[in-house]
């Protein structure tokens, strides 16, 4: 971290922060101030590039879920998910019945989990004053706890469906590895039930912290399904009049390499426009597909239908993360075990898409196969390169509101406004990624 | 608070999932950080504190030259290093390169390959730095990373499980899957820690702890010939997460036409 303060000929003033904190993955932000004016805004990802594109190729169509997965260890369920709907959609098949209930329940382990880990670990820091949750604990030690616990509580989930919470091993095309049984379902109830009540209390929580004034007109994508909140399935829509197919994706949305960023950012065509994806994304598009308890929840902690302060993300998360505890107690009352752990599915020559809301946000895959179920081509688009622009966007709208501030105050503010969209930038690299060059 | 021990913990390139399963430890966390003094985590915590270290915990694998300096410096600072997960003891996934043209990946992926500053390889930190303890796993085992930060705080040994999966499975009263269903596993040759997971959920191990000591990975290779295994298919299970590892390397090398 370092800064030039301004000096009095006019040189320009740069606050950097060499390696962002409390965010997945190795990122940097750079801000460059001259006299009173803001001139340039750049995240830079500098985490370096795995290639997982180019290393699936060859690879079997079986293999992609366990593949992907390692692009990202706070949201291998997300990959894991958009890969076997890929997977299956190229091959003509569709997974339904309690198949399809067992992956929204996992998914619903995978928000909770992360969203814990987000909301008490690595936002709520930021508006509290503390460097970490270390030092948040002694101050605020139930809060800690609470966050803790409600993060196990989601771990709890991926760990009896997924065998680990790290790189769930059970998940295949068609299905599962082992479908658990009823009794196994039922030991989760007791630790769901409570933490319902904390995920109730963190909603409240989160809308006694001190927002920041500063709204923003987003353009909010996510995935629309008919009835339910979206996690696997749905229409990829916005805020704007979008509604497309997930197959058209790519006729929509472009990904761009630019020079500073080992990420590609991705925006919409033809403008060229910069768009949001996740909790708050979600939250606009889908409002009234949350149950009354969970939108009047919402309401007493002080959000609308729509939020459009990224700073009250936070309690969005919340909100989204009690929905899940609520979604996963629903899905654990009404299990009956499948009669077959996996359907078959045969591989087939064709391109299957598929996009799954990742805790950060809308995650779309796309593979090619050849007829025996080798990968002959793959693009995966993860929710931090579609946010890169937007977080660039916000920096770009705030700092102007405070730069008669000291650097140091300019700094926590920028680092809070990037933490707010819980960039994951391990997912974002994990493609791309980029450069600098220090030769 | 001056005699704490001060921990840091690096990345390079990986998924971030190894130092996650620190922040996974919900219930030890907070005692661990009144043991110890967590002098730099960025994923945690904004406060960075000066080396040296006393110890270091490094998740990633090293993919470019500027890490490879990196790497360096983290071990000057550090009193013991600790590779810990797949990427750090073997090059992870993204050691999938090794085996191809890293230039063609690089076209493929980036619209603009003169962007990316990347090495022809991914390799282990030993390969570059001593390293003074490794932790298998993609992604390492919770239990065994307490069980090393224990051990440490506590001026001992830490006791990491030694042999193969198969003893897991023996321990955790799995029936043999190979055995008695004929599935393809590689638990045979691959290093214990993990708590043989897979087997207990019908599925064969895919080696993601890496090679056991001194496996025998052509009589396995055989036997999975035997039970209907493609030869390419063989050489795929031996080129995952610890590709690059010499046992795996050798055997995939055999295997898939000798690609």
């Amino acid at each position: 971290m370092g800064s030039d303060m301004p000096g009095g000929d006019g040189a320009p003033r740069t606050i950097k922060v060499d390696y962002l904190a409390r965010v997945e993955g190795e990122g940097a932000m750079s801000i460059r101030i001259r006299g009173n004016a803001l001139e340039d805004v750049a995240l830079k990802i500098f985490e370096p590039p795995r290639f997982f594109e180019g290393l699936l190729r060859g690879r079997a169509f079986t293999e992609a879920p366990d593949i992907t997965a390692r692009i990202c260890g706070i949201c291998p369920v997300a990959y894991q998910m958009s890969a076997v709907h890929a997977m299956e959609a190229a091959c003509g098949v569709t997974v339904g019945g309690a198949l399809r209930d067992l992956r929204r329940l996992f998914y619903c382990g995978e928000w909770i989990s992360s969203h814990a880990l987000h909301i008490y670990l690595l936002h709520a820091p930021d508006f509290l004053g503390y460097p970490s949750v270390v030092e948040l604990a002694k101050d605020h030690p139930e809060a800690a706890q609470r966050g803790l616990q409600l993060k196990k509580a989601g771990n709890e989930i991926m760990n009896l469906l997924g065998g680990r919470e790290i790189h769930p091993i059970n998940v295949r095309v068609g299905g599962f590895h082992r479908a658990p049984g009823r009794a196994d379902l039922s030991a989760l109830r007791a630790t769901l039930l409570r933490a319902r009540d904390l995920a109730f209390e963190t909603v409240a929580w989160t809308g006694t912290l001190d927002f920041p004034a500063f709204e923003q007109d987003y353009t909010f994508v996510s995935l629309r399904h008919p009835d339910e909140y979206p996690m696997n399935e749905g229409r990829v829509v916005s805020n704007t009049g979008l509604d497309i197919d997930v197959a058209a994706f790519e006729a929509h949305f472009e990904e761009r390499h630019v020079e500073r960023s080992n990420a590609l950012h991705c925006v919409m065509i033809p403008d060229g426009g910069s768009y949001h994806v996740g909790p708050m994304a979600r939250y606009a598009n889908n409002f009234d597909r949350l149950p009354p308890e969970v939108r009047e929840a919402a309401r007493a902690a002080g959000l609308g239908p729509v939020c459009t302060n990224p700073f009250r993300s936070i309690t969005v998360r919340a909100v989204e993360t009690l929905y899940a505890v609520i979604e996963a107690l629903r899905l654990i009352d009404g299990y009956a075990p499948p009669e077959r752990s996996a359907i078959d599915v045969v591989p087939t020559a064709g391109t299957g898409h598929a996009a799954t809301e990742a805790p950060r946000g809308l995650l779309y895959h796309r593979y090619s196969l050849d007829d025996a179920g080798l990968i002959t081509g793959a693009n995966i688009v993860p929710p931090t390169s579609q946010n890169q622009p937007m977080i660039e966007d916000d920096l770009r709208r705030l700092v102007p509101d405070w730069i008669d501030k000291p650097d140091d105050e300019i700094q926590y503010i920028c680092e809070q406004a990037i933490r707010n969209y819980d960039p994951c930038i391990s997912c974002a690299t994990h493609f791309l990624t980029l450069h600098i060059d220090r030769a | 608070m001056a005699d704490k021990p001060k921990l840091a913990v690096w990345k390079f390139a990986s998924c971030d999932g190894c130092q996650l399963t620190l922040l996974d430890c919900e219930d030890e966390l907070l005692a661990v950080a009144d043991a110890i003094t967590i002098a730099n985590f960025p994923e945690a915590s904004r406060a960075v504190l000066d080396g040296p270290y006393d110890v270091s915990l490094v998740e990633g694998s090293i993919t470019t030259a500027h890490d490879r300096e990196r790497l360096e410096a983290v071990r000057e600072q550090s009193g013991l290093l600790i590779a810990i997960g797949a990427c750090a003891t073997a090059g992870g996934i993204q050691a999938l390169r090794n085996f191809a043209d890293v230039r063609a990946f690089t076209d493929m992926v980036y619209a603009h390959p003169e962007y990316i500053s990347t090495l022809e390889t991914s390799t282990p930190l030993s390969a570059h730095v001593r390293v003074d303890m490794e932790l298998r796993g993609c992604p390492i085992n919770k239990a065994q990373l307490l069980e090393v930060v224990s051990a440490l705080l506590n001026g001992r040994k830490p006791n990491v499980p030694q042999g193969s999966v198969c003893i897991e499975c023996k321990m955790r009263g799995t029936p043999c899957i190979m055995v008695a269903h004929g599935t393809p596993c590689l638990g045979p040759v691959t290093h214990a820690g993990c708590g043989a997971i897979c087997p207990a959920y019908n599925r064969g191990c895919y080696a993601c702890f890496g090679p056991m000591e001194r496996p025998n990975t052509a009589s396995l290779a055989h036997h999975l010939g035997a039970l209907g295994v493609a030869d390419d298919a063989v050489q795929r299970l031996f080129r995952t997460y610890n590709a690059s590892a010499p046992e795996f390397r050798r055997e995939g090398d055999r295997h898939g036409g000798g690609a």
